[in-house]
């Protein structure tokens, strides 16, 4: 519905959305935790009455984290009913999700949901959803994050949405789609080079740099409404769009005062401010999670450093010291640590520093990883890499465990960010 | 068919130069780099229009020499080392034709586009391709050119001239375009 909207909107202007080349990225699992827990996801009683089956993307939604490992329930559970625990135990479950679907009175379905502790047979939920049949993904994913939720302490990100670059023979597309790679829409098609996405904190928007004008713009796309502004034009380049925590304004890189250089301007575009200076480089902002702190890259000692200044001014702190090339600054939500891309021997590689105690590790042995986003509770981290010489998107844990491989079929994809929790 | 649009669009602007209609045309849906992109430092033309209202005598200062491969001013690409923002001496010529051109003709307005190969971080490269489209700049600033009559921006690695990932090919991705008014 919101995208139906979104086009007539884009129809009109410059930028062109299309639902064309149906093209989903796949997702791929290449590596699991250590210990996954056995977690029976039994099918839903009144499932069968609702096209597409929501146990099935419950069951993917649970594998693809690779925190758990899915054991067989032995048949169909409603909520109502007891689970068979002694059953549940030989089959070596440790928590089981039993459901219902039924039509409500207004020609909706209700799901409900008991989830269960099988060594300790008791409830640890049991919610209930209306929704329509079109939303039947969307409450599999919204059930698989109150199982992850429930089951880890964590929120689970199976209900948010990433935003990709997908490029194929003379066309970009500005992509969004759920997290587990279906439902993508394209936000902009474009001939000319789309990068740097960012969506603002609440969801709603997406701040990108297009290159249609034959030079960097950055530009601030509303995705429900499909309408979008310049947020910065300048003479020269204008880049590396980063939002501040409250979404009022954007870190932005300008070169109109010279060499590329960091500024802030308001969401809407109006009143720019300088916020560092450097007789290099100074690119890629991003906000710690607290304000408090803007980490970029520079060259101003020599070689690609990351650096860090407070979003009040003043002077920029070294971040990192080990290599001569370390860039894209990504701190991760909790502002506890810092995935970037390191060259390692020639090879580029997503690497994770914790900032207390500066100590990094190598979480990828690829060689042309590039833009970190992490998921918004910090277990993932997605960027992009090639793989026989195609862009293709990949995730890896925080621990460097899990691994998942996201591609589209003869296309290349780049430039992911992952989007924000969805309340 | 997309080299067809793009030699016709090189066509109509260059219709428009020789007219002495100095407004740029309607944003053509053309690819800006790719004019540049077969043979790095030739701009291909299709000669037959161009000799037909060609001046007799070679004026190195006229628009028509933007075009007239005999000119350095057809010239339009300084290439630059891995790592390195310092316009070599072998390209001093060809940016002393082009600032005395702009010096000559202050209507016409330049857009320099740098470019960076494909190695490391895309926001990063875009500020590595400015450093160069900079250098470019400044180079023709000192010869002339007026400061309202040149901007330097940059494409980093997002428009390769050139796309295997070997030495030779991102050789040609390091690398200042210099387009006129009508060509971007």
């Amino acid at each position: 519905m919101k995208f139906h909207r979104l086009v007539l909107a884009c129809a009109a202007g410059l930028a062109l959305i299309s639902f064309a080349a149906r093209a989903q990225l796949t997702v791929e699992i290449t590596g699991a935790g250590a210990n996954r827990l056995p977690v029976a996801i039994a099918d839903f009683t009144g499932e069968r009455m609702v096209s597409q089956a929501l146990t099935s993307v419950i069951r993917a939604d649970l594998e693809r984290s690779g925190l758990f490992r899915l054991v067989d329930a032995g048949g169909a559970l409603a909520d109502s009913a007891t689970p068979p625990f002694e059953d549940l135990k030989t089959r070596g479950a440790d928590a089981v999700v039993g459901g219902s679907v039924a039509t409500s009175a207004d020609g909706r379905y209700e799901t409900r949901v008991r989830l269960s502790d099988v060594p300790k047979q008791a409830v640890l939920g049991n919610p209930a959803y209306l929704h329509t049949g079109a939303q039947l993904r969307a409450t599999a994913h919204r059930i698989a994050d109150f199982i992850y939720e429930k089951l880890t302490g964590e929120p689970g990100v199976f209900s948010t949405r990433i935003a990709y670059v997908v490029k194929s023979t003379g066309r970009f597309e500005l992509k969004i789609a759920d997290a587990d790679g279906s439902n993508d829409q394209a936000a902009l098609a474009s001939r000319e080079p789309i990068i740097s996405p960012a969506w603002s904190p609440d969801g709603g928007k997406l701040a990108y740099v297009s290159f249609e004008a034959k030079k960097p713009v950055v530009y601030v796309h509303d995705l429900a409404s499909g309408r979008r502004h310049v947020a910065a034009n300048f003479k020269g380049s204008n880049s590396a769009p980063a939002w501040s925590p409250d979404g009022k304004q954007l870190a932005v890189v300008l070169t109109k005062d010279g060499s590329s250089q960091l500024y802030i301007v308001n969401a809407d575009g109006s009143g720019v401010t300088r916020i560092a200076t450097s007789s290099g480089i100074d690119t890629e902002p991003r906000w710690s999670p607290d304000g408090q702190f803007i980490y970029f890259t520079s060259d101003r000692g020599g070689s690609p450093q990351i650096y860090r200044i407070a979003s009040s001014g003043g002077n920029a702190e070294r971040v990192t010291f080990e290599g001569s090339y370390n860039v894209t600054p990504r701190p991760s939500p909790d502002g506890k640590s810092l995935a970037f891309i390191a060259r390692n021997g020639g090879r580029f590689q997503l690497a994770l520093m914790d900032l207390a105690t500066k100590q990094t590790q190598m979480l990828t042995d690829s060689a042309k990883d590039e833009s970190p986003s992490f998921a918004p509770n910090g277990r993932m981290i997605l960027y992009a890499t090639e793989i026989g010489g195609r862009g293709v998107l990949a995730a890896v844990s925080s621990d460097g465990r899990v691994k998942q491989k996201l591609s589209v079929q003869a296309a290349d994809v780049r430039e992911p960010a992952w989007g924000p929790l969805v309340r | 068919m997309r080299a067809h649009l793009v030699s016709l669009s090189v066509l109509s602007a260059l219709a428009l130069l020789l007219t002495g209609c100095g407004s740029q045309p309607p944003a053509p849906e053309q690819d800006a780099a790719g004019v540049e992109s077969r043979t790095p430092g030739a701009v291909r033309v299709d000669t037959s229009p161009v000799t037909r209202v060609q001046p007799e005598a070679f004026d190195p200062a006229s628009i028509a020499a933007l075009k007239d491969p005999r000119s350095p001013l057809s010239k339009r690409s300084v290439y630059f080392e891995y790592d390195s923002y310092v316009v070599k001496d072998e390209f001093q010529a060809l940016l002393t034709a082009h600032g005395k051109f702009l010096s000559a003709n202050p209507k016409m307005k330049m857009l320099i586009q740098g470019n960076a190969d494909e190695r490391g971080s895309r926001e990063y490269n875009l500020a590595l391709g400015q450093k160069r489209a900079d250098a470019v700049r400044k180079a023709l600033a000192l010869l002339g050119a007026k400061e309202e009559q040149i901007e330097a921006v940059s494409l980093g690695e997002e428009k390769p001239a050139c796309s295997e990932s070997t030495e030779e090919c991102w050789a040609k991705n390091r690398r200042g375009d210099m387009l006129y008014t009508g060509e971007f």
